[in-house]
């Protein structure tokens, strides 16, 4: 078991002729993921990287089941083809692109929310089930099957979390990228609540950042939760100075508010165990996971 | 991108919004005959900081010596660090209220807000933790839009004659049409005052546009002017860049891995000069993102921590290498490298001389602890 993406998974991809498009599903194909399809308006009728290309999102589920769209296409197109893969009824969509405008943002959710769709991202590394599946830019080479459950706002760090991870023993059910962006549409607390209901996953780890407030948020969720498993957190950014954005267009405390503190209270109190360092998540989650047997 | 407060009132008058005539000027000279018709006026710094009037950046002037005397010496002037390079004249006005309006972006809802207080002219961050009880808040969604009905609603529990009522609503429907249009961050009025005359009026302007719309905008495309030299020349080569106080230079890859670093840092008791990004777009850009590192002259010890997924180690060290051939490594460098490339990032930087290289950042923060000791 894993949440939202596994061997079977039908994946489309959004731009797939672009450069980024391209490099990004062949590294997918490569570890097996199964990308049926891709869309690029102009390019219908063509074959790339193996797998038939369409005009449209429409002409695409005329030929072919597919429960996820991974979105790689430039900004500026971004708003249209997320609209387009939600209105055309595709149920999960994964938004890679970097630089979307937070008023572009708002609209696609919106729109998703009103028709029950899901989204992750934008501005995500995307999300993988070591083994099975990914969508997005996640390396596969430093992660493998286990049963942790893994939620981060950023791409990198994660790989490395996950790698401190294996050195204590410990592989990933799902590793779930939220994205980078101010504005993003699955949250920590959304995430958090499929890991609870998946037998694979046994604890979660939580690898989060300044700015905004999903983690304060998940801290209240997993204090009224009577599913809650051992989690154990990362916040980055405990040195952070305000009103700068750091590398993240989301990572910036404004106003007094999402500072690291807040947020290490926060799960503190909800009985989260914080790592201040990378490398203390894996020893951590050892801890917490014998606590629990 | 923040604007300037004459750069909001452009926008207001483009979109409507009921703004006092005003002169830009960077000397007393050119705006005298504008003073003489005007006077008694007030005198605005014009910089991207809040709290201007606490700052002395505000003045009055009712004759031409308070006039000359004020400009010339708001003119340079620094407030909180930003240095005044104009001012905005415009008339001085019997203020009879004063009230607060607002959009910006809610993160948690996904939508936006329009704040409301009848306590405007303090800072609303101040008032929403002072007081708040007194700032309205309403949720609205970007398809939805807000249309003048909601607006009346807000409005009506206001003690004003109706007339002054249907001015105020008619400001809030106009400010948030500039809001999406610009596709602002923030688009607020504090004060919106009510005059004797019973006009009303957008006395100060804050507006700022999202980064990442600002090519739709171009007249207002500039860099920021709360950049550093540093920041500026990093911005320029797309690195992510931000200055701070310390004396350690923080080079990494990928934006939390890089705040991560930070917090590495801050556990073995280290402070840092800046943070210096490279992305999956710019890890070629090594050599450069180095140099602007040690440009800063706080630098004393530079701690990289790389670790290679689509940015490739082997790239990032060729460039780090040939920084230090050529003497740019002017200090000592501790570096983690591994991921993709390396291997062969850690070969590279070894055979151009660099001493210490490691793994990974475990390793790297305790031998950064050491060299800070020995300092």
């Amino acid at each position: 078991m894993s949440i939202l993406i596994n061997k079977d998974t039908k994946i489309m991809v959004s731009g797939i002729t672009g450069k980024e498009g391209t490099f990004h599903s062949k590294k997918m194909m490569a570890m097996g993921s199964d990308v049926v399809c891709g869309v690029t308006p102009g390019k219908g009728g063509t074959e790339h990287l193996g797998v038939p290309v369409y005009d449209s999102v429409e002409e695409a589920l005329d030929n072919h089941e597919i429960d996820v769209c991974g979105i790689f296409v430039p900004a500026r197109f971004t708003k249209n083809a997320v609209d387009e893969a939600v209105n055309a009824g595709i149920e999960f969509v994964v938004v890679i692109t970097e630089g979307i405008c937070p008023h572009d943002t708002l609209k696609f959710l919106s729109n998703a929310e009103k028709k029950g769709v899901r989204i992750l991202g934008p501005n995500t590394p995307g999300l993988l089930t070591p083994g099975e599946s990914k969508i997005g830019v996640l390396a596969t080479e430093y992660v493998k099957k286990g049963n942790i459950g893994v939620i981060s706002r950023s791409g990198t760090l994660t790989v490395e979390i996950c790698q401190y991870l294996m050195k204590e023993g410990y592989g990933q059910s799902t590793i779930v990228g939220l994205g980078g962006d101010a504005v993003v549409g699955s949250t920590f607390k959304d995430i958090y609540k499929l890991f609870e209901d998946d037998e694979e996953t046994e604890a979660v780890v939580i690898v989060g950042e300044i700015g905004g407030s999903m983690e304060e948020e998940l801290a209240e969720y997993i204090e009224g939760s009577d599913k809650s498993m051992p989690t154990t957190a990362f916040i980055a950014g405990q040195n952070a100075p305000p009103g700068k954005k750091l590398g993240h267009a989301g990572a910036i405390i404004e106003g007094g508010k999402g500072s690291a503190d807040s947020k290490i209270d926060a799960l503190t109190a909800a009985g989260v165990k914080i790592a201040r360092v990378p490398w203390e998540t894996g020893k951590l989650l050892k801890e917490n996971l014998k606590v629990k047997s | 991108m923040k604007l300037f407060e004459y750069e909001a009132k452009e926008i207001f008058k483009k979109s409507g919004i009921p703004v006092l005539d005003s002169a830009l000027t960077d000397s007393p000279e050119e705006a005298l005959s504008f003073f003489e018709k005007t006077k008694p006026v007030v005198i605005k710094s014009q910089v991207l900081s809040g709290g201007r009037g606490k700052a002395g950046g505000i003045k009055f002037a009712s004759n031409e010596d308070e006039y000359r005397l004020a400009v010339e010496e708001l003119i340079g002037k620094k407030i909180k660090d930003l240095t005044v390079r104009k001012v905005l004249i415009e008339k001085k006005i019997a203020i009879k209220n004063e009230i607060y309006m607002g959009y910006t972006i809610d993160r948690a809802n996904k939508c936006i807000t329009f704040m409301f207080s009848d306590e405007g002219g303090v800072e609303i961050e101040t008032l929403a933790k002072v007081k708040p009880e007194a700032i309205i808040k309403e949720k609205i969604d970007i398809l939805e839009g807000i249309d003048r009905s909601r607006m009346e609603d807000i409005c009506s529990g206001l003690n004003y004659p109706q007339e002054i009522i249907n001015q105020i609503v008619e400001v809030g429907l106009k400010l948030y049409q500039a809001f999406t249009e610009y596709e602002c961050h923030v688009a607020e009025i504090n004060p919106l005052v009510i005059t004797e005359d019973g006009d009303v009026l957008a006395a100060d302007a804050r507006i700022a546009i999202y980064d990442e719309a600002i090519h739709k905008h171009p007249e207002y495309d500039k860099e920021e002017d709360t950049f550093t030299e540093l920041e500026k020349r990093a911005h320029r080569s797309e690195l992510g860049y931000v200055e701070m106080d310390g004396n350690v230079g923080v080079i990494g890859n990928g934006a939390g891995l890089n705040m991560a670093t930070l917090d590495i840092l801050l556990y073995y008791g280290g402070e840092p000069a800046n943070f210096l990004e490279v992305s999956g777009r710019t890890y070629h850009k090594a050599a450069e993102a180095i140099d602007i590192v040690l440009s800063n002259p706080g630098v004393k010890v530079v701690f990289g921590n790389f670790f290679g997924c689509i940015s490739r180690c082997d790239v990032i060290a060729e460039g780090l290498a040939d920084a230090y051939r050529e003497g740019v490594i002017n200090v000592p460098m501790v570096v983690a490298m591994r991921g993709t490339g390396g291997s062969q990032g850690r070969e590279t930087l070894k055979e151009a001389g660099l001493t210490e290289i490691f793994k990974d950042d475990i390793e790297a923060g305790k031998r950064l602890a050491e060299i800070l000791k020995e300092r």
